[in-house]
């Protein structure tokens, strides 16, 4: 019986129906991939991305030099030296996170007090070569003014959780 | 001897001692802000407190005398909740800024409120805030972090002798600073910041420099004075940033002066971190072979006596031993390590402070000739001081040479020699009190032995140490008070004119004349330069000071932070500091240029490493084979009687903050020297 069975499934391409069957079902479905980098995924506010050194809304730095990002960065990648600025206050000289030693577990935001270094929702920071992953002051500030509104609103959505 | 027990563990103390000692004597830590051991009790902070049985109420232990049968509690729910709420009252009004505070990281006041407070605030209202005072260029105040334990006020009381801090106002309005604003002017104000239990008292040359965790300890001995204080280096990445105090109870206790301190700063400034030779006048950078070979096409063909070599203040005893065995090499027996021109050097006794600088705890009575020890040697100043204090002012200091404040009461004799005769001869009222005490001690400065006719002086001071009955079974009251940290190692090592050899004078005389045509200075910048011109002189040392300007031919040393080095201190003690950092540049340890010097000279030295110059300072010297421990010296005959010049005597330091090259270098320094040198000679004026 089986002998039969098999031979008129082959003849009436059953197989091959029900495989058109299933691609026909599919154009009718949503489509899960992404037209990238036209179109985005969603992103978790905890997403950690590429850094950024935040001000306060009076400009402002907010970083005041308490190194305890570099204390806890366990590759080692944030530098930072410090001095008194001329009104006194204490202040980074030279804060360099080195991205390609970063291993983006967001201890760094973690221990900031002040919420100055924040690992924000960009992620397409490719770069041609290494030496514009050593990133310096000036370029974690100026991604933290690129950023701020993004990172103001990712900061108040998780804040509930901190 | 009361014996109590503690938690449930019987410990036994010394009549006297206070319950937090015998706490601690049971392994039982007692969290403490106020209480230090070498300041009196004041028992304000109340974070001491401990369960006595039938007391009504805890107890603060640094306060409360351990008596017999105390049965004390220190780990119960009642020490907890006491130890609990006085954190809390503490943190009132202390700031939330630890990432901002210097201290943060080795803060007494952090660490204790992670170990027995309670993690977080009740408190709402409004905190205080109090105004900065301003203490000069070396203590930052942030007072609003002030939690009035009142140490720094008990310190410049007791310790400093300078009573300019207190505590004025009441309850929540206490404020801890100046009377009067005023810098605190005293050479030891640096250890307010240690003392600090908070950071209300900080650095300010190292404000916001470097956090505790980022920095490499190294162990190392000063060589701004010749006291030789214990020291420990915190360096970060090739640079020094600071310089604690290491107890040491026979030297230093646990303090350090500023110029210890806070002279590290000059070592970034005017370094010499290459060789240079003399081309037409004018240094012109060179490598080190053609360093050496300057020297040797100069060297070749002199006779010994044509060369010399003077040793400075602050090099190490195995760079001058290195150097004296070169010298021999050469068969020249002009050396020497004295260059302030002095005479000293005879037998043992006749150079070293014999009694020992903690034999200051015993003495009764001092007489000091010819130093400001409170210039030259203020830790040595703060033990006479701890005397005076500890006896309640029995203990009587005379005082011939200069005037100067040792913080105390003293008795101020005369200026200079004749006094010294009047005392011999017991003409003199203090003559009394030396003839009454049991253990009188003299303490011989530079100032009365680098003067022409320092042999008599030096002769007349023995004199009385023997009259006087300063020497005298295991006591030696003689004592010779050194300025420089080199001296007496160099003086150890016979690093002195050899046979027919020449002094430092006379090194500068011939080199004047053109007698002597090579003069090698091993970090020697306090000679007189002027007469060197004639002479090629090679300059070896760390800092451009002085010396290197006059140099011919400049090798480029290592300064006492960034090499392995033994050093004597003025009791004859030799200690060894370890290498912090590694010298800038080009820059060698200095023993090692001397020895790749030999070699090119091809009259190479017998010594391949460290250990071997080392073993050749014991064949030399055998007091460098028991390091740490000041070896006693044989009282034998010494000076020479003579008539002594009637001047009056002169202290070779006439500004503390700034007495060798690095000092001279220190930003820190001159900003000292602008607010406590000047500001005084002002008012001298007025």
């Amino acid at each position: 019986m089986s002998f039969i069975d098999r031979t008129a499934r082959s003849f009436l391409l059953v197989e091959l129906v029900s495989g058109m069957a299933l691609t026909l079902k599919y154009m009718f479905k949503p489509k899960v991939t992404l037209n990238y980098p036209y179109e985005k995924g969603p992103l978790s506010p905890r997403f950690r991305g590429e850094h950024a050194l935040r001000r306060y809304p009076n400009g402002e730095e907010r970083c005041i030099a308490c190194k305890l990002c570099e204390a806890i960065c366990p590759a080692q990648a944030i530098t930072i030296e410090v001095e008194p600025r001329d009104d006194g206050s204490r202040r980074t000289t030279r804060y360099d996170i080195d991205m390609t030693k970063c291993i983006y577990c967001g201890f760094c935001e973690e221990a900031c007090p002040v919420d100055a270094i924040v690992e924000g929702p960009n992620f397409e920071f490719a770069t041609e070569n290494r030496e514009e992953l050593f990133y310096d002051k000036d370029k974690l500030l100026a991604n933290g003014e690129r950023w701020e509104a993004e990172l103001a609103a990712r900061l108040e959505a998780d804040a509930p959780y901190r | 001897m009361p014996k109590l027990t503690v938690d449930g563990i019987e410990v036994e103390v010394e009549a006297g001692a206070t319950v937090l000692q015998a706490c601690e004597e049971a392994g039982k830590e007692i969290p403490r802000f106020c209480y230090h051991e070498r300041l009196s009790i004041a028992g304000n902070c109340r974070m001491c407190l401990v369960e006595m049985e039938r007391a009504p109420k805890p107890v603060a232990s640094c306060a409360m005398p351990a008596a017999d049968g105390m049965v004390i509690k220190t780990d119960s729910p009642l020490v907890h909740k006491a130890r609990n709420g006085v954190m809390e009252f503490l943190l009132i009004n202390h700031p939330l800024d630890c990432p901002i505070c210097d201290q943060g990281g080795e803060c007494d006041l952090q660490d204790q409120a992670m170990a027995y407070g309670c993690g977080s605030s009740r408190y709402a209202e409004k905190k205080r805030a109090v105004k900065d005072k301003e203490l000069g260029p070396i203590v930052k105040t942030v007072m609003t972090r002030c939690i009035h334990c009142t140490r720094c006020v008990r310190f410049s009381e007791e310790v400093a002798g300078v009573g300019t801090m207190g505590a004025v106002y009441r309850g929540e309005d206490t404020e801890v600073g100046p009377y009067i604003e005023a810098s605190i002017n005293s050479e030891l104000s640096g250890n307010l910041i240690d003392l600090c239990p908070v950071g209300a008292l900080t650095s300010k040359p190292y404000a916001f420099t470097a956090r505790p965790w980022e920095l490499k300890k190294t162990d190392s001995v000063d060589v701004m004075d010749a006291v030789g204080s214990n020291i420990r280096i915190d360096a970060r990445t090739g640079e020094v940033l600071r310089v604690l105090p290491r107890t040491n109870e026979d030297i230093n206790e646990e303090w350090i002066s500023d110029k210890t301190r806070y002279a590290i700063d000059g070592l970034k400034r005017q370094r010499l971190d290459r060789p240079y030779v003399r081309v037409n006048g004018k240094l012109q950078p060179a490598s080190w072979d053609e360093a050496f070979a300057a020297i040797k096409a100069k060297v070749s063909g002199l006779k010994g006596k044509q060369i010399a070599a003077i040793a400075g203040d602050t090099v190490d005893c195995e760079s001058m031993t290195a150097l004296k065995d070169l010298m021999d090499k050469f068969g020249s027996p002009n050396l020497d390590c004295r260059q302030d021109g002095s005479n000293i050097g005879g037998p043992r006794s006749s150079y070293i402070f014999n009694s020992t600088i903690s034999g200051i705890d015993e003495a009764d009575v001092c007489l000091v000739v010819g130093a400001n020890v409170r210039a030259e040697a203020p830790i040595i100043n703060s033990r006479l001081r701890k005397r005076w204090r500890t006896t309640a002012g029995d203990f009587k200091l005379g005082i011939i040479g200069e005037k100067w404040d040792p913080t105390f009461k003293n008795d101020y004799l005369g200026a200079g020699p004749d006094t010294l005769s009047e005392i011999l001869e017991g003409k003199n009222e203090f003559a009394k009190l030396l003839k009454a005490a049991e253990k009188p001690m003299i303490i011989v400065g530079m100032g009365a032995l680098n003067r022409e006719d320092g042999d008599a002086v030096l002769a007349a001071t023995r004199a009385i140490a023997e009259k006087f009955g300063m020497v005298s079974g295991e006591w030696n009251g003689f004592n010779v008070l050194h300025t420089a940290a080199s001296r007496v190692g160099g003086l150890d090592l016979g690093f002195v004119p050899g046979e027919g050899g020449l002094a430092t004078n006379d090194i500068l005389d011939g080199a004047a004349k053109g007698d002597v045509k090579v003069v090698y200075l091993l970090g020697a910048d306090e000679v007189d330069t002027s007469k060197l011109e004639k002479a090629f002189v090679i300059y070896q040392g760390a800092m451009g000071d002085a010396g290197a300007q006059a140099a011919d031919v400049i090798l480029p040393g290592a300064a006492y932070t960034e090499k392995n080095g033994t050093y004597v201190n003025t009791e004859g003690r030799a200690q060894q500091g370890w290498r912090a950092i590694f010298p800038v540049g080009d820059a060698r340890e200095d023993w090692a240029i001397v020895r790749a010097l030999s070699g090119a000279l091809d009259m190479t030295l017998p010594y391949k490493n460290i250990d071997e110059v080392r073993a050749r300072m014991v064949e030399i010297s055998p007091t460098f084979a028991s390091l740490n421990v000041p070896s006693k010296a044989e009282w034998t005959d010494f000076g020479k009687a003579g008539d002594m010049k009637p001047e009056g005597f002169v202290s070779p330091v006439r500004n503390f903050y700034m007495t060798d090259p690095i000092s001279r270098a220190s930003v820190t320094m001159a900003k000292c020297t602008e607010a406590f040198v000047k500001e005084a000679a002002a008012e001298k004026v007025a």
